[in-house]
């Protein structure tokens, strides 16, 4: 049996980790409600652009665009997202494993656009091919950010050297469900006859200037919301998973440390009593 | 029911909300250029150039700067999903100054090399920018 010394040690390093853990939690619970708040103002901006691109697919589909053809290059452009710092349970991990576990890709042919430091040092070590981007954007996501991010992407898959363009990240459900989530941003895909109902109630919606033209300008448009919504959502995943895995680290050392107590008092009864057997002993053999 | 006389305005932009309200006339700059909007227009999607907004409310009227983005246009509503959209008192007027200083040179002095769009983007931002701040 370890010494009453030795546990009580193991004890008070346990309980500062604790309490360490605690302080964590209650910053990323903090750090939660805002990047929360952040995720449910742009939702709707969302939603708006989603439902305005897709009623305006679903009447050109037929057209020979050159955002909705895959280009012919095999190479995939992944922008992963992921975060800063680590201790967030399985959050990073979970996004990584949706590029470097899909079967369909090889690793040589996909490129990816690291957003935050733990996917960068992942792909590193299983040798992707890495454009590092600026690490600060997930720390607080703005809009711009977004924009310089789609503009390069653009262009790389307007000079061919992309053929199709993916975003991996963390969809943000509520505080405890968050799911990795691949979505596919280049070539656009869309449901051709989802809202034929809706479409019938209102009338034929017209575009200025051209479908061609006005699609030209969309869908950057909406490759950036797409990119500037995963962003958001996944600060708010990071802090979620981060706020559960500091919850349990926290319930865990409360579990360690109750029953190291207990082994502490067994100890201390075991010495005690072994003490007593010793003086009795003692007395005895004098008297 | 006597026929409405305002339409519902609403102005999204990334990170919020911009403005909601009925107003009766809503004005501002697309590709194709200046455009008002009354209540029972036809279905229509346009897409924005950097200009001034005006919304005449039944009582007074608001302006804005408003750079990008696209509006979708139907009989009783107006949605403006806006990038970038300004009230008067969120502008820095030195930095617009400034900004079309940079975009005039940019366009004097050309090289290959300029970007023309993106410095006559600036150009109109700017522009939009100080007249609205008149």
């Amino acid at each position: 049996m370890a010494s009453m010394r030795d546990i009580k040690r193991r004890r008070s390093s346990i309980q500062g980790t604790q309490q360490i853990t605690k302080a964590m939690k209650l910053v990323s619970t903090v750090k939660l409600q805002r990047a929360r708040a952040n995720a449910e103002r742009s939702k709707e901006y969302f939603t708006c652009m989603y439902d305005t691109v897709n009623s305006i697919l679903s009447r050109v589909g037929h057209l020979e665009h050159k955002y909705l053809v895959p280009g012919t290059s095999r190479k995939k452009a992944v922008v992963v997202i992921t975060s800063n710092r680590g201790l967030a349970g399985g959050y990073n991990s979970n996004v990584v494993k949706l590029v470097t576990r899909n079967p369909q890709w090889n690793r040589e042919d996909v490129v990816v656009y690291t957003l935050g430091n733990k996917g960068r040092e992942a792909f590193a070590r299983y040798g992707y091919q890495i454009k590092p981007c600026e690490n600060d954007i997930v720390e607080s996501p703005v809009y711009a950010d977004a924009m310089a991010l789609s503009r390069e992407l653009l262009q790389s898959f307007a000079a061919g050297e992309v053929g199709e363009i993916y975003l991996a990240y963390t969809a943000f459900k509520n505080t405890v469900s968050h799911v990795p989530t691949l979505l596919k941003l280049l070539p656009v895909e869309y449901a051709p006859q989802a809202d034929e109902k809706s479409g019938k109630a209102e009338a034929v919606m017209d575009f200025e200037p051209e479908d061609s033209e006005a699609l030209d300008l969309i869908l950057p448009k909406y490759m950036t919301s797409l990119i500037y919504g995963a962003l958001v959502e996944s600060v708010a995943s990071e802090n979620g998973a981060r706020m559960q895995a500091m919850d349990s680290a926290t319930s865990n050392a409360e579990e360690m440390i109750n029953d190291l107590a207990l082994k502490y008092n067994r100890a201390r009864q075991g010495s005690i009593t072994q003490e007593l057997t010793e003086i009795i002993a003692g007395a005895e053999a004098l008297g | 029911m006597a026929e409405k006389n305002t339409l519902l305005l609403r102005i999204i932009t990334p990170d919020r909300l911009f403005y909601e309200g009925q107003a009766e006339m809503v004005e501002f700059n697309t590709t194709e250029g200046e455009i008002g909007v009354l209540p029972g227009h036809i279905p229509l999607t346009v897409i924005l150039k950097p200009g001034i907004l005006s919304i005449y409310e039944p009582e007074e009227e608001k302006r804005a700067a408003l750079h990008a983005g696209f509006a979708e246009i139907l009989q009783d509503r107006v949605t403006i999903l806006a990038e970038i959209v300004e009230w008067p008192y969120e502008i820095d007027q030195e930095r617009a100054n400034a900004a079309k200083e940079r975009a005039e040179e940019r366009l004097r002095s050309r090289t290959p090399e300029t970007d023309i769009a993106r410095a006559e983007t600036a150009l109109l931002r700017a522009v939009a920018r100080i007249e609205l701040l008149k």
